[in-house]
């Protein structure tokens, strides 16, 4: 053996540097864990965390507003919504070619009802006016026809505002009518001159191309694209139509001073002749408040406030039901955890202190319940609590109680308390019982030779031991408490419901949905705040189960 | 074999036996003597007989015996009172008296305590023990109640009279014969058992595979991964249906515009994957748990014979987790099978399970035939748990400890 002499940095076996080799192998290492995990990371990101963030997004999107009526939502900008005086002309203008496209696409009544959530009757108006509104488009295409007749064919609304290669590629679509239509592209310079007839005119293709049966070439044009023309042609310059390429400038100038030779359309006084509450302002402060893309309102709603032109303001008293909501929802459930909490702390330390054999039969009378369907426990105490129940005869039959005065138990909120103390019962004494293992018995009989009571050596000495136990228990509880639904449902009638039972209806009754994602977001983020202690009290590392 | 025992004086019987148990039977006597509208001869008659009772019984010198004595002596004043039930009943409160009598006289009642406990430390002691015992009563009753009203003759939901007087006549299988018969149930019954394995096998697959990956010494971003893989369990449920149920709806118009596939597949598909998420943290906890164990060496001896990744995982390190596996597997399984919030919102009709069925029985045509699911579903629900029980001890086994 000879001694050498190394100056160089530690040499694995093939000669690389030992601390590059082994980073390489951590690395590898690493990579081989995450391609473990990978497979199962994306699922969870996709079937569970994509759905909560739809969720989140939900809860403040307002798209249907700025989608549905984009003339109206313009014109209202500049109307001041605490006068007392109805808006201009220009917007019941606009309104006129977005209720009617609204209709077409039957977009109206789902605007209707999305604008009720916040100003009940507004649906009404909304469902009645898009049945006669396409009168102003039949009286505007008999205009446009009498001026000349091939503005009834779609083709000349096809040419004038999609590009020349679409038309195209819209025409050998029409020709085997296979796959989708192409998607619709514009015409440049039909923008900046015939704004409206263009936007109705993209909504027509892409109807056409979702149904699928005739091409947009084909198809009969809507009304709505008479009257979106005849406003354009009204408000355009004349240099400006014929200024346009790729067209025909000499039908467009023809229909232009025929549209100009007739009267115009007074189109506040019609809709007013429709229906007289499009003359209230209300109306078009709603509409006006909600045309943003994103609001707070769902939010403003879940906890009782409403969004109005004057800003944030308390809902009626009659209409104040979320904030009792979400206070009973919290009180019931610490009641619950409570009654779990007390409930379970015996049991939890007669299991931890008996023999190990005893504590495993005994433990089969948590571990049962626990195993069994939540639905076989919830029909149990509906048939042990109702009038005509189990329990209300065995009252009778001692003489406890009245045959005619049968204890009300069930919906109501004792229904729905004792109910869920019995569901979560076991998810309080198992943690309990797995952290009360961990105290050595010999701590309380070296308590009582030192001296102390029973009490004292109980209070001083086990209890502060068993603390972190009671943590683990009565969070867990407190959490899946505020969130539960089946159990209040059935047996919490109306008084013993909580937040969740809102939500289901909010999500399958009233339709409401954004006001669902609110409520549900709020609820979310109490439940995330809880885990966060819970992961900070017991780790999430530790939960352990069975 | 020399046992060292210590003689406590046994208890006077006229002065703490007979007085205790004649106390006992005023107890009784009063609920039985309220039931018939005269209180006053119950508790004069109940102490009565029991303090006879307990004195008979504890001189026979055989404890079976004496327990039989007193169950037949009681339940022959039942049956003269009330018949067969009236025998039945009395037998099960003989029993008792005479248990009571001899656990008193025997001196058994201070058995489990220190021998220096003071009077009051032993009333305590046995307080406790009768508080905790009504506590598990309150667990486990509302669960047994349900089986013998399932075999109810009538459509109601409470013992009858017929039931009571322990007649033939007040019990039958006709709701039995209902859910295993009407379409109304078979075909919840047939849907769950399609979706749950489904979901089971889905989450056990990727979730032991990931929970191997999660127990590697070097994984970056470990809590922040728990923390997303655990969420489904954490968030509550009516969250998780809302979120689903606006995104699976988009989920599925995309896939059939896609996919081409058909609007009923879909339905199942959408099930099987919400209850597949549902049950990952499950898997993923029961697994890690096993992994906690396991002893990274073998593995290595493994690979030291030249056995590759995938024969190290089939032949070694499979067999030992398995256990873990299964169980996660079980609690996968029950939880797809009892799940109703996210069915109800991301499934159609034709996708509706057995608990959506209970829950629409219990909420709209409250009907018997959900007593005897119930049932049913708790037979299923013990065995279940016997075998999640014998697994457990099975892997501490294997894994060198002692089962606890």
């Amino acid at each position: 053996m000879t001694d050498t002499v190394d100056t160089g940095p530690m040499r694995a076996a093939d000669g690389t540097p030992l601390k590059v080799s082994l980073a390489r192998a951590l690395r590898r290492q690493k990579i081989r864990a995450l391609a473990l995990v990978a497979p199962l990371l994306i699922f969870v990101l996709v079937t569970f965390i994509a759905p909560i963030a739809d969720m989140l997004f939900r809860s403040v999107e307002n798209q249907i507003v700025h989608d549905t009526l984009p003339n109206t939502v313009r014109a209202l900008a500049d109307w001041d919504p605490s006068s007392a005086e109805t808006p201009g002309e220009p917007v019941y203008a606009g309104l006129a070619i977005d209720l009617q496209t609204a209709a077409e696409m039957k977009a109206h009544t789902r605007l209707g009802s999305r604008l009720n959530y916040e100003d009940p009757g507004i649906s009404s108006l909304f469902r009645q006016s898009g049945r006669n509104v396409d009168d102003f488009g039949k009286a505007a295409m008999k205009e446009l026809v009498a001026a000349d007749p091939a503005w009834k064919d779609g083709a000349t609304w096809g040419n004038l505002l999609g590009t020349d290669k679409w038309v195209e590629a819209q025409t050998a679509w029409g020709a085997d009518k296979t796959g989708l239509q192409p998607a619709f592209k514009a015409r440049s310079g039909v923008a900046g001159t015939l704004p409206r007839t263009l936007g109705a005119y993209a909504l027509f293709a892409a109807d056409a191309r979702e149904s699928g049966r005739k091409s947009a070439l084909e198809s009969k044009p809507w009304p709505a694209l008479a009257t979106a023309l005849e406003q354009d042609l009204r408000a355009a310059a004349p240099e400006s139509l014929s200024a346009l390429e790729g067209i025909d400038t000499a039908l467009l100038a023809r229909t232009r001073d025929a549209v100009d030779a007739a009267a115009p359309v007074d189109y506040r006084a019609d809709f007013l002749a429709m229906d007289k509450d499009w003359a209230s302002p209300d109306v078009w402060r709603t509409i006006r408040v909600f045309s943003p893309q994103y609001t707070a309102g769902y939010f403003l709603n879940s906890i009782d406030l409403e969004k109005t032109y004057e800003g944030i303001t308390k809902r009626p008293p009659e209409e104040r039901i979320y904030v009792t909501l979400f206070v009973r929802t919290l009180w019931m459930s610490m009641l619950i955890t409570f009654c779990c909490l007390l409930l379970g702390y015996p049991v939890a330390w007669l299991l931890a202190n008996l023999r190990a054999s005893t504590a495993n039969v005994l433990m089969i009378l948590v571990l049962l319940p626990f195993w069994t369907s939540l639905l076989v426990r919830t029909s149990a105490w509906k048939v042990l609590l109702q009038q005509q129940g189990v329990i209300n005869d065995l009252l009778v039959w001692l003489g406890l109680v009245d045959d005619g005065h049968r204890l009300a138990m069930i919906n109501n909120q004792f229904g729905t308390i004792i109910a869920m103390t019995h569901i979560l019962l076991p998810f309080m004494i198992l943690p309990l019982y797995s952290v009360m293992k961990t105290i050595p018995p010999s701590f309380l009989r070296a308590a009582r030779s030192l001296g102390a009571t029973p009490w004292t050596a109980f209070w001083r000495v086990y209890f502060p031991q068993s603390v972190p136990g009671i943590g683990a228990g009565s969070i867990l509880c407190f959490i899946l408490a505020i969130g539960y639904y089946i159990t209040p449902e059935l047996v919490g009638g109306t008084q013993g419901v909580f937040i969740s039972n809102r939500i289901a209806f909010h999500i399958s009754s009233s339709l409401n949905w954004g006001l669902a994602a609110a409520l549900g977001t709020i609820l979310l983020a109490a439940v995330l705040l809880l885990y966060y202690v819970y992961d900070k009290i017991v780790g999430i590392d530790n939960v352990k189960l069975g | 074999m020399a046992a060292i025992t210590v003689d406590m004086p046994r208890p006077s019987l006229t002065g703490f036996t007979l007085p205790l148990n004649a106390l006992a039977g005023a107890l009784l006597g009063y609920v039985v003597g309220t039931a018939n509208h005269s209180p006053l001869t119950g508790v004069l008659a109940g102490a009565v007989f029991a303090a006879l009772l307990a004195f008979v019984v504890v001189s026979f010198r055989q404890r079976r015996l004496g327990r039989l004595a007193g169950a037949l002596i009681t339940g022959a004043v039942g049956a003269l009172i009330a018949g067969i039930s009236g025998a039945l009943a009395g037998a099960i409160l003989g029993l008792v008296l005479s248990w009571f009598a001899y656990w008193l006289s025997s001196g058994d009642y201070r058995a489990s305590v220190p021998i220096y406990a003071t009077p009051r430390e032993v009333l305590w002691h046995n307080s406790f023990r009768l508080i905790c015992g009504l506590i598990f009563f309150f667990l486990i009753a509302p669960v047994v109640v349900v089986i013998p009203l399932s075999f109810n003759a009538e459509n109601f939901f409470t013992f009858t009279p017929k039931m009571l007087a322990l007649d033939p006549e007040g019990y039958s299988l006709k709701h039995y014969q209902d859910f295993f018969t009407n379409p109304d149930w078979t075909r919840p019954l047939k849907n769950s058992f399609t979706i749950a394995p489904l979901a089971t096998i889905l989450s056990v697959s990727l979730g032991t595979l990931a929970a191997i990956g999660l127990s590697q010494s070097h994984v970056p971003g470990r809590r922040a991964i728990m923390a997303i893989l655990i969420s489904p369990m954490i968030v509550p449920l009516i969250i998780s249906a809302t979120g689903m149920f606006f995104f699976y709806a988009k989920l599925g118009n995309w896939m059939e515009a896609h996919l081409g596939l058909s609007k009923d597949f879909l339905g199942y598909v959408k099930v099987v994957l919400a209850h597949a998420v549902l049950g990952i943290p499950f898997v993923i906890i029961t697994v890690t748990a096993t992994l906690v164990g396991f002893d990274r060496s073998l593995t290595r001896a493994a690979a030291n014979m030249g056995a590759g990744p995938v024969r190290t995982f089939f032949k070694v390190q499979m067999p030992l987790i398995l256990p873990g596996v299964i169980s996660g597997a079980l609690f996968a399984f029950i939880t797809s099978f009892d799940e109703v919030v996210v069915v109800l919102f991301v499934g159609s009709a034709s996708q509706k399970t057995l608990p959506w069925q209970m829950f629409t029985g219990l909420r709209e045509q409250i009907s018997p035939t959900i007593l005897a699911v119930a049932t049913v579903l708790v037979a299923f629900s013990i065995a279940l748990l016997t075998t999640v029980e014998l697994l457990r001890r099975r892997s501490e086994r294997l894994r060198g400890m002692s089962p606890s």
